[in-house]
C-alpha cells in the first residue's frame, strides 16, 4: 500500500474546536502541508485572531502569539522587524482583519511589512453566532440582520483583495476558495506562493479564502458549499489580484 | 534641540527636555523598538528616536495609530525584546486595549504618558488628571502597572532605566507617568552610563523567537480551559502584586520631622509645593512635603509611619485634578488620621498651581 497523505508533521493531532463542516480545519491542513514541505516550523511565529482560530496554538505546533481583535498586522509587524530572518505568519477572520482591524491590515500592507497574511473569509461572525460581518453579502440573513443586509444603512460587502491592490506596496494578492477539491488545490498553491514570497523577501502577500460556515450561516455543511459556488463567487471573483514579481 | 551624539561611558552634564531624556535614557537601557503617534505635549520622544534609532540601528515605527502603536509594542515585547512606547493622556486611553493585553500575557515594557488636560481632547497643558487611569489599571480585567512619577529631567533619564529593569524583572508593564511641565522643562542633569537595578534578571524563556530544539511557545491572554484556568491565572498575578507591593514603594520626604502640616504631591506640584513650603520655612513654620515616587505601589506604609510620628499633624494633598491621588491617601491614612485632617487642594486638570497660590492656601490652614 502506497501512502500518498500522512498527518503533518507540523499539525497536532488535538481535536478541532470548530464545526462539523467549518473551513478553518481546511485551511489549517493546507498550512500544516505547506510548512512541512518549506520546513519552516522552527522559524516559525504565527499570530492568533480573535474569532473561530482563537486557540490555533492548540492546533500547530509552533511559536504564536494571541492577538487583541484586528491587531495581528500590528503585532505581526514588530515581531517581523525584531526578526527579520524569521517567518511571520498572519492568520485572520473577516470581521478580525476587515472590520475591527482595517486600520491596522491597511498601514501594513501599505507599508510592504515583508509577512504572510491568510485571510479566511466566511462573511459571518462564526464565534459569537452568526452576526452581520463586513462580508456578509447583499440579502443575507443573519443575527443581526434578520430581514437580510441591505446596502442602505448597511452598505455593500467589502472586498479586501481589489481594496489592498491600490496600495503600491503589496506584492501579491489572491483569492480562492475551499468549496471543492479543484479549489482546495489552488488554495495549497496559493499559500505556498505567499509563503514563499515572504522567504524570498518579496515583501507583502496575502491569500483570502472563501469559506464554509454552515453553523453561522444556518444551512447544512452541503448547502454551505453550495451558498459559496452559487453567492460568494458572484460577488467575490477568484483570481490573483497582483503579483509584482 | 539637545544634541548629544555620545553613547560612551563617560558620565557628563547635559541640557536637555524631559521628554528627550526620557528616549536618551531608553537608548542607554538597551531598548531595542520604539513604536508611537505623534501627540502634544510629548512628541519631542518620537521626534528625537526617530533621529537616534536610526544612529543606533534600532527599530523606531511611527504606528497608523495609538492602538497600533501599543501592538506593536506586545510584538515586541512578545519577541523578548526591550520595547517602549509614549504619548499623552487622549493617546494613553487608547492604548488601554494593549496594555490589558500585555498586562494578561505578563509582558514587560515601558509607556511614558506626559499627562495633560482632559477629558476628551481637554488642552495641552500640564495635568494630572490621569491618576486613576494609571494606577487603577486603565484597561478591562484585574491587573496593575507599575508606576513611576519623575519631578525632574535627572528622575526622567533615571526612572526609564529603572522602568526597564522593572519591568523585566517583574514581568509587568511600567508606566512612567509624567507632565506636560516636567515633559517640557528644559534642565541640566547628569548623563550617565546605564545603571542595571539587578544583578541578575530573570531569563526570557517565554519569547517567541521560532521554536528551533524546544517546545513552541505561546503568548495567550485566553484561558477557557481548564474550567479554574483564569482564576488560576489572575491569582498568580495578584501575588505578584503583592509581592510589588511589598518591595517597591518608592517615596521621598522633606522636613516631615515634627511637622504642623504635611504636603502631599507629585511630579511637576511636587516642586511647585516645595517653593512654598521653603519660604514658610523661613517664616518658622512646620511645613513638610511627602512625594510619592511609585504611584503604584503608592507607599501606604512610608506615610503612615510619618504620619505616626507626627501627632496630631495635618495633611494636605495637592494634584492638577479635582483629587484622585486624594482617595489613595485617605485610604492610606483612615485608621490614623481623621478624615477632617486630611485637606485637598486641586487645580481640574489643564492648569497648575503656583508657589503664591500654594502659600496662600498653607497661609489660610494654619490661621
Amino acid at each position: 500500500m502506497n501512502i500518498i497523505k500522512t498527518q503533518p508533521k507540523s499539525i497536532t493531532t488535538e481535536a478541532t474546536k470548530y464545526c462539523p463542516g467549518c473551513g478553518h480545519g481546511i485551511v489549517l491542513r493546507l498550512i500544516g502541508e505547506v510548512v512541512d514541505e518549506l520546513g519552516i516550523r522552527e522559524k516559525m511565529i504565527l499570530t492568533a485572531p480573535v474569532g473561530c482560530a482563537v486557540v490555533l496554538y492548540d492546533y500547530i505546533f509552533c511559536d504564536v502569539i494571541e492577538c487583541a481583535h484586528g491587531r495581528a498586522p500590528a503585532v505581526g509587524t514588530a515581531i517581523k522587524r525584531v526578526y527579520p530572518d524569521k517567518f511571520v505568519l498572519i492568520y485572520q477572520g473577516d470581521g478580525d482583519l476587515a472590520a475591527i482591524g482595517t486600520a491596522e491590515i491597511i498601514h501594513a500592507a501599505n507599508r510592504g511589512e515583508n509577512m504572510s497574511v491568510i485571510f479566511v473569509n466566511n462573511a459571518i461572525y462564526g464565534m459569537t453566532g452568526g452576526q452581520m460581518a463586513p462580508t456578509t453579502l447583499i440579502g443575507q440573513k443573519t443575527t443581526t440582520s434578520p430581514s437580510g443586509r441591505t446596502i442602505k444603512g448597511m452598505g455593500k460587502p467589502i472586498r479586501v483583495c481589489e481594496l489592498l491592490t491600490t496600495l503600491e506596496e503589496t506584492k501579491y494578492l489572491e483569492r480562492t476558495s475551499i468549496h471543492s477539491v479543484r479549489n482546495i488545490n489552488k488554495t495549497k498553491a496559493a499559500i505556498r506562493k505567499v509563503f514563499q514570497n515572504q522567504l524570498n523577501g518579496i515583501g507583502f502577500s496575502l491569500v483570502e479564502i472563501l469559506s464554509m460556515c454552515p453553523v453561522g450561516w444556518k444551512v447544512s455543511p452541503r448547502e454551505a458549499v453550495q451558498f459559496i459556488e452559487e453567492q460568494m463567487l458572484h460577488y467575490f471573483p477568484l483570481g490573483v489580484y497582483k503579483d509584482t514579481e | 534641540m539637545a544634541e548629544y551624539n555620545n553613547t560612551g561611558p563617560e558620565t557628563r552634564k547635559v541640557l536637555m527636555k524631559g521628554n528627550e531624556a526620557v528616549g536618551e535614557a531608553a537608548i542607554k537601557a538597551g531598548c531595542m523598538c520604539y513604536f508611537a503617534y505623534p501627540i502634544t505635549p510629548q512628541t519631542e520622544t518620537p521626534e528625537y528616536l526617530s533621529r537616534r534609532m536610526e544612529e543606533e540601528n534600532l527599530i523606531f515605527l511611527q504606528a497608523e495609530s495609538e492602538i497600533a502603536a501599543i501592538n506593536m509594542v506586545f510584538g515586541a515585547s512578545a519577541a523578548g525584546v526591550r520595547v517602549m512606547t509614549s504619548s499623552s493622556s487622549p493617546g494613553i486611553s487608547l492604548k488601554q486595549e494593549g496594555i490589558s493585553y500585555i498586562a494578561g500575557a505578563e509582558l514587560p515594557c515601558v509607556i511614558i504618558n506626559v499627562v495633560r488636560g482632559g477629558p476628551g481632547l481637554g488642552n495641552i497643558e500640564a495635568s494630572q488628571a490621569d491618576y486613576f487611569q494609571s494606577t487603577r489599571g486603565g484597561g478591562h480585567g484585574d491587573y496593575r502597572c507599575i508606576v513611576l512619577a519623575p519631578n525632574s529631567v535627572q528622575e526622567c533619564y533615571d526612572m526609564v532605566m529603572n522602568a526597564f529593569d522593572l519591568a523585566d524583572y517583574y514581568r509587568v508593564p511600567v508606566i512612567i507617568q509624567n507632565d506636560g511641565i516636567i515633559g517640557q522643562l528644559v534642565e541640566p542633569f547628569e548623563m550617565h552610563p546605564y545603571k542595571p537595578m539587578f544583578e541578575k534578571l530573570p531569563a526570557k524563556n517565554w519569547a517567541l523567537t521560532g521554536c528551533a530544539g524546544r517546545k513552541p511557545n505561546v503568548v495567550r491572554t485566553l484561558y477557557l480551559n481548564p474550567p479554574n484556568g483564569l482564576e488560576m491565572h489572575n491569582r498568580k498575578l495578584d501575588e505578584r502584586y503583592k509581592k510589588i507591593h511589598a518591595e517597591l514603594r518608592w517615596s521621598e520626604s522633606f522636613n516631615c520631622d515634627k511637622a504642623d502640616l504635611i504636603i502631599v504631591a507629585y511630579g511637576a506640584t511636587s516642586r511647585i509645593a516645595k517653593s512654598a513650603i521653603k519660604k514658610h520655612i523661613n517664616n518658622g513654620q512646620k511645613i513638610g512635603l511627602f512625594r510619592p515616587k511609585t504611584l503604584w505601589p503608592w507607599p501606604d506604609v512610608e506615610l503612615v509611619d510619618i504620619a505616626r510620628k507626627n501627632k496630631g499633624v495635618k495633611f494636605l494633598v495637592i494634584e492638577m485634578s479635582t483629587g484622585q491621588m486624594l482617595e489613595d491617601v485617605l485610604l492610606s491614612l483612615m485608621d490614623v488620621v481623621p478624615k477632617k485632617d486630611i485637606l485637598f487642594y486641586g487645580m481640574g486638570g489643564g492648569w497648575n498651581p503656583t508657589p503664591d497660590l500654594i502659600y496662600e492656601k498653607i497661609d489660610e490652614i494654619l490661621k
